[in-house]
């Protein structure tokens, strides 16, 4: 049965590639100078990032004054932006690690780019909790070693140094794995560009990787074992996040469900950075063949189960608010329903909950467009989400008489902006210096009788 | 200076059965090549069960020890400080940071590990056939015969039937 509907699928690579022609197509847009569209994209991102640097300069020059964060409001924008960069982050390993120890053969196309994706994304994450400490040069602080100042050593109960310890290990991790995966292209790299300074810097980067059947056999192991670790490391990852704010005792934080919760959320908002992402690339790339509509129903699919998961996250803290006859508790989501950031809430809900239930229409998931819009929303819903659970708590805690509200000044919107200044530029340079989708990996995935032998 | 064999095959089916003829004909493999895993090539070369993943182990035990003598030593014995009223040994705080060092020191020692066995380095100008196996080829490198009778019958075999490319390379 499962074989006959598994004939019936369309093949993950479409037109009847043999693996010289994926090494050609894949390697093409390296081999050749930047297309127009690139710079399109590539210098409105650099001017992103170069807003983003300016407010960040006249930050450290300034001080955190320059914010508009007040004595309730501690955390706002920056903690917003590093809870949502660091969900986007999360897909990158969902689908290199947990769909690899499922076989979902179809993440084969998408891997290389969604772990790019990761790493960019934890390095805008980073960002913020940095410049968020008045003193960033310090910021080696956060390490363990014997020092001169007292010995003085870091709590290592508090769940903000955990979440140094869990986003430090996440992007090493991340990095090494993509690494890891990249080897073998880098080889094809390093032999196909031959003479050229490029291939020579390539090939030092390539380790001598020669395919040896040897390296093969434990390269498998090695990429197996390193799934295993990556995928409890990235449910870590955002539990630990969440316990930023579920170790607190501030009413709407301080719950239990936190870290299924934040996970599930950081998936769901991964995944949708990852489609939009690659919808725009498999048309700027001409990518169409490598990335087909059987990739963009697997991941909208995805989407629309941790959609429910998370509609129901929010469902659940608004009964047990209630439930639990917790005056403060209850208050916190009377609050955040129809306090003043009701329409940050409505957003969230609309975006997140609302919107990606279109997705279980097989007519909408084929309509790349529509899939496109509802990636965008997602993207704003989950941002939302963070802003509404952060700064709607802190705007009203427990005393009213430190309620305060809380309005972004220019200078946070300038360094949200260039964080995705940031993002789309490392995104763009590893689109033109790498190969964004894995051959070795699309090659195994062929059809057997294109690559020559059944497989076993 | 020693004579190898190099056989270059457009699929991987045929690069596998000429592994098999090789065996069969006492014909020493020397290393095969490929673009991609291919599944099954491991057991058709004999190779055994790879030990990496006891390294791995090891570097995660490593990696866990170390973080809880740290958290403990610094706790409760370099500077312990009274943190709200918490036990200087508070074990179970002490987890995720034991969990992260448990998976990097496990993640970066065995790559490290592997990277090592398999002499991949920067700069490394390791042997490879450059007969387009980092593309679409599959190449069987093949050591001197055992017994000369089973070779030229299995040369002939190899030429007739299998490979698109056969040479004999001094190195």
């Amino acid at each position: 049965m499962a074989t006959a509907t598994m004939s019936r699928m369309p093949p993950l690579i479409a037109g009847n590639k043999n693996p010289g022609q994926v090494t050609a197509e894949i390697c093409r847009p390296l081999e050749r100078g930047a297309t127009g569209l690139w710079w399109m994209a590539f210098i409105p991102a650099v001017a992103l990032l170069s807003i983003g640097v300016a407010a960040v300069v006249y930050l450290f020059i300034t001080g955190i004054g320059v914010w508009g964060l007040n004595r309730s409001v501690g955390w706002a924008f920056d903690i917003t932006n590093f809870v949502f960069w660091v969900g986007i982050g999360h897909a990158g390993t969902l689908i290199s690690a947990i769909l690899f120890l499922f076989r979902q053969k179809w993440r084969t196309s998408v891997n290389r780019a969604a772990e790019a994706m990761t790493i960019f994304a934890v390095m805008c994450a980073g960002l913020f909790p940095v410049i968020h400490m008045g003193r960033p040069w310090l910021f080696y602080w956060f390490i363990p070693y014997p020092n001169e100042r007292g010995p003085l050593w870091v709590n290592f109960r508090s769940p903000l140094l955990w979440d140094f310890f869990a986003i430090g290990t996440y992007l090493t991790i991340s990095i090494v794995f993509w690494y890891v995966g990249l080897l073998p292209d880098l080889a094809t790299l390093r032999d196909r560009m031959r003479g050229r300074w490029y291939g020579r810097l390539i090939g030092f980067f390539s380790l001598g990787w020669n395919g040896a059947a040897r390296t093969w056999h434990r390269y498998e192991l090695v990429y197996l074992l390193l799934a295993g670790l990556a995928t409890p490391l990235v449910v870590s990852v955002h539990s630990v996040v969440s316990t930023d704010f579920a170790v607190a005792q501030m009413p709407g934080w301080h719950t239990t469900i936190f870290p299924p919760y934040f996970v599930a959320g950081a998936i769901f908002s991964g995944l949708a950075m990852v489609l939009t992402l690659m919808l725009i690339a498999r048309k700027a790339m001409h990518l169409q063949d490598y990335i087909t509509h059987r990739h963009i129903n697997a991941i909208t699919k995805l989407i629309v189960a941790t959609s429910c998961l998370v509609g129901l996250a929010y469902a659940t803290e608004f009964f047990t608010a209630f439930y639990s006859g917790d005056v403060r508790e209850s208050f916190a989501f009377q609050n955040r329903l129809l306090g003043p950031l009701w329409w940050g809430f409505a957003i969230m809900v609309a975006c997140n909950v609302v919107i990606p239930q279109l997705l279980w229409f097989g007519g909408i998931r084929r309509s790349l467009f529509v899939v496109f819009l509802i990636s965008l929303c997602i993207n704003v819903g989950m941002w939302f989400e963070r802003f509404v659970i952060i700064v709607g708590a802190l705007e009203r805690d427990f005393l009213p008489s430190t309620w305060s509200d809380y309005t972004p000044t220019t200078v946070e919107i300038a360094t949200f902006a260039g964080s995705f200044g940031l993002f789309f530029t490392c995104f763009l340079l590893f689109c033109r210096l790498l190969p964004v989708i894995a051959m070795a990996e699309v090659k195994a995935v062929l059809q057997p009788s294109l690559k020559g032998g059944e497989r076993s | 200076m020693t004579t190898v064999y190099v056989a270059g095959f457009e699929r991987e089916e045929d690069l596998r059965a000429a592994v098999k003829a090789a065996k069969n004909s006492r014909w020493p493999v020397l290393e095969a090549y490929t673009p991609y895993p291919v599944h099954g090539l491991s057991e058709d070369l004999g190779l055994h069960p790879s030990q990496l993943g006891k390294a791995c182990f090891v570097f995660g035990i490593l990696g866990v020890v170390l973080a809880v003598v740290l958290q403990y030593w610094v706790t409760t014995t370099n500077w312990p400080l009274n943190i709200g009223g918490q036990p200087w040994n508070s074990l179970p705080a002490f987890l995720p940071v034991t969990f992260e060092m448990m998976v990097l020191f496990a993640g970066l020692g065995l790559v490290a590990t592997w990277l090592m066995r398999c002499r991949l380095y920067p700069g490394s100008r390791s042997w490879s056939p450059r007969r387009g196996e980092t593309d679409d080829r599959f190449v069987l490198v093949l050591g001197q015969p055992v017994a000369v009778t089973d070779a030229a019958e299995f040369r002939g075999h190899l030429r007739d039937s299998l490979a698109t490319t056969l040479e004999e390379l001094e190195c």
